[in-house]
């Protein structure tokens, strides 16, 4: 993986030199809070409802077992014990101290990390497949490009003060498990005549005006990738809208503009830039790919695996539900599920850090993955090693089997932490996870994404869940809004509301209505929700939900 | 004639915890909403809240939200000030662990 040059670990150590003495004018009265406001943000930290929160940077989804030691360290020296993974591949620690972050910044440094442009309007945390390098199928790691355009964006002095925040998400596999279209801009790896290039997709995004990204081009060669992206956000940061916060996404400028006159700017941008790139990007590219080269994978074979795999329910169960095929023989990746039943969805204890750190660097080659659906990943997992690591996962609560089924939810952290949420997201995500447990339907339910937000910025993702929930004050009491037939995948889509909101304790019952239908309606087993929902439409679950004639009231309220 | 004040509380984060805090009678901060200084008319609160804009080395983000009188003292009215006086629901941390 790759490995800060000298350049980039002194560019991290003077930023927190820079944001110490900020925090030290900022206690001693020299700064104000509008002073001191956009520096804090600039460096990952927030004030939340009861604490501070710092935002941590996994440009990529990527760690090695010193990164995630340091993290469970940091969790535990400075916070509560333990860190959130959220949505975009970033760790948030809940619960941190003004005058320790310093402290926390420069014991990230240590390793590599940094939580700088985790916030502001600039270009974020750049995103990628959590499977990226390991998944069979893939056309090409998407970690270099997503590399190069983190390093391109740091501190690039045209992008510190775009209309809005902007997000990449780069996938290099055509399953697209990086959400690209709902990303400022969204990176889809392809080859053509044996080039490989990006179809760029441009302007999607959630949030209040959700909407999927048009494709800007078919094909960038990569050497023509990073003067084409500067040229998509130069047009952006001239065209964006600065009036109206709601407005200034670039889903906005594109819907207002139309796709094709931005195409036409931003090809003629294009034309101006790409002869300032002398070459060294290609250069710098070269050099990242070489870092993220695929270890020497071993084919040992599968050990005692398949007894294993026959002689014990409990392990096949999670064979079955929680590994992916790899692209070498004698390897899966594992997905490690951050929500156990009744858990937090993405909340990981230190103790639980070390113990997936210890079998990363014992057993899989040093490397972790953070999803976006808020799980860790092995993503090189030797088959002869696989009982031994469930052995150990067990004991640390982390062998719960149920990836991509219906207690996989993913939650933004809602009103138990967020300033801006409306309504709280965790507990719904509990009460639903527990719920169907006790149900032992979970199996029988199969492939389910459900996505919570706790407000209408959408960090739940919930238009392209398959069910989404949406948290909402109205008049001031929780509200629950579902979407249905969301999706985040190739070809994504955004949900369609079923109608009006539930009342807090009404939710659960919601859902289970949905599930009985569709479990009802469905053309057996094989037949997977999203599958049905695509085949029936909404009016069947309109009716599961409102009852008798509600299909026919489309968004009453 | 203008519809009669609904009373409020001044609120705010502490600077150096982040704690959630609030005005006091004796015009200090407490983390308790019951102890609270329940502000009942619209110039008293403005006052309020123009001092606690010039306390930035103690506090963060102040602003003026609804309460009711209890037995104990101030109540929140609004789900969102509930949550403020304790802390998250999934864990036990926060101000509810102290209380």
């Amino acid at each position: 993986m790759y490995r800060y040059s000298e350049f980039d670990a002194d560019f991290v150590r003077n930023r927190v030199a820079q944001f110490r003495a900020q925090v030290e004018r900022r206690i001693d009265g020299s700064l104000t809070e509008d002073e001191f406001k956009p520096l804090r943000l600039m460096n990952g930290l927030y004030l939340q409802l009861h604490a501070y929160m710092l935002r941590v940077a996994i440009p990529y989804g990527t760690l090695n077992s010193a990164q995630l030691r340091q993290l469970a360290m940091i969790a535990e020296r400075w916070d509560r014990g333990y860190g959130h993974f959220t949505t975009r591949q970033n760790i948030q620690f809940n619960w941190p101290a003004l005058r320790d972050v310093p402290d926390m910044l420069d014991a990230l440094a240590d390793v590599g990390m940094h939580a700088i442009q985790t916030s502001g309007n600039c270009i974020r945390n750049v995103t990628a497949d959590h499977f990226a390098g390991a998944s069979a199928g893939e056309v090409a790691d998407p970690r270099p490009i997503a590399e190069l355009i983190r390093q391109w964006s740091t501190d690039h002095p045209e992008f510190q003060f775009l209309p809005r925040k902007f997000k990449v998400a780069v996938t290099g596999h055509p399953d697209d498990r990086a959400v690209t279209a709902a990303h400022d801009i969204g990176l889809r790896l392809v080859r053509r005549d044996g080039m490989l290039g990006a179809s760029v997709l441009v302007g999607g995004g959630l949030g209040r005006t959700p909407m999927i990204g048009k494709v800007l081009a078919d094909f960038v060669p990569l050497a023509d990738l990073l003067p084409y992206l500067e040229a998509v956000v130069a047009v952006y940061n001239l065209l964006g809208r600065r009036d109206n916060k709601y407005k200034a996404r670039i889903k906005i400028t594109v819907h207002e503009t139309g796709i094709d006159e931005i195409r036409t700017q931003v090809e003629a941008e294009f034309a101006a830039r790409k002869p300032l790139f002398s070459g060294v990007d290609q250069a710098l590219l070269a050099a990242i790919t070489a870092q993220f080269a695929p270890p020497d994978f071993a084919q040992e074979g599968s050990g005692d695996f398949a007894a294993a795999y026959g002689g014990d329910p409990v392990f096949r169960a999670f064979v079955d539900t929680n590994t992916a095929p790899h692209r070498s023989p004698d390897h899966v990746i594992l997905s490690i599920s951050l929500k156990a039943h009744g858990a937090t969805p993405g909340d990981c204890t230190a103790a639980q850090m070390r113990r997936v750190a210890d079998l990363a660097q014992r057993y899989a080659y040093d490397e972790i993955r953070v999803s976006h659906e808020q799980n860790l990943v092995l993503p090189h997992l030797p088959k002869r090693h696989l009982a031994a690591v469930h052995a150990s996962l067990r004991e640390a609560g982390l062998a719960t089997a149920n990836i991509g089924l219906v207690s996989d939810i993913i939650a933004c952290p809602g009103m138990d932490y967020c300033a801006l949420a409306t309504a709280r997201s965790i507990p719904v995500a509990q009460q639903i996870a527990t719920h169907f447990e006790a149900m032992k339907l979970e199996q029988d339910i199969g492939p389910l994404k459900i996505k919570i937000s706790g407000c209408i910025n959408a960090c739940g993702h919930h238009h392209v869940g398959h069910i989404g929930i949406l948290g909402l004050d109205r008049a001031g009491v929780e509200s629950y809004q579902i979407t249905l037939g969301g999706d985040g995948g190739p070809d994504a889509m955004i949900g369609e509301r079923a109608g009006p909101g539930f009342a807090y304790d009404q939710i659960v019952p919601a859902i289970t209505r949905i599930l009985t239908a569709y479990l009802a309606l469905r053309h057996g087993p094989q037949e997977t929700f999203l599958d049905a929902y695509r085949r029936v439409g909404i009016a069947p679950f309109k009716e599961a939900l409102y009852g008798d004639g509600a299909a026919g009231q489309a968004d009453a309220a | 004639m203008s519809a009669p004040y609904s009373p409020k509380v001044l609120t705010a984060n502490a600077l150096l915890e982040g704690d959630v805090v609030y005005l006091a009678p004796d015009g200090g901060w407490t983390r308790r909403h019951d102890q609270a200084l329940l502000i009942t008319d619209a110039a008293t609160a403005e006052v309020h809240l123009r001092d606690a804009a010039a306390r930035v080395h103690e506090v963060v983000g102040a602003y003026l939200a609804d309460a009711k009188p209890g037995p104990r003292g101030p109540e929140p009215l609004h789900f969102r000030e509930v949550f403020r006086t304790r802390g998250p629901s999934n864990y036990h941390h926060g101000k509810q662990e102290r209380a």
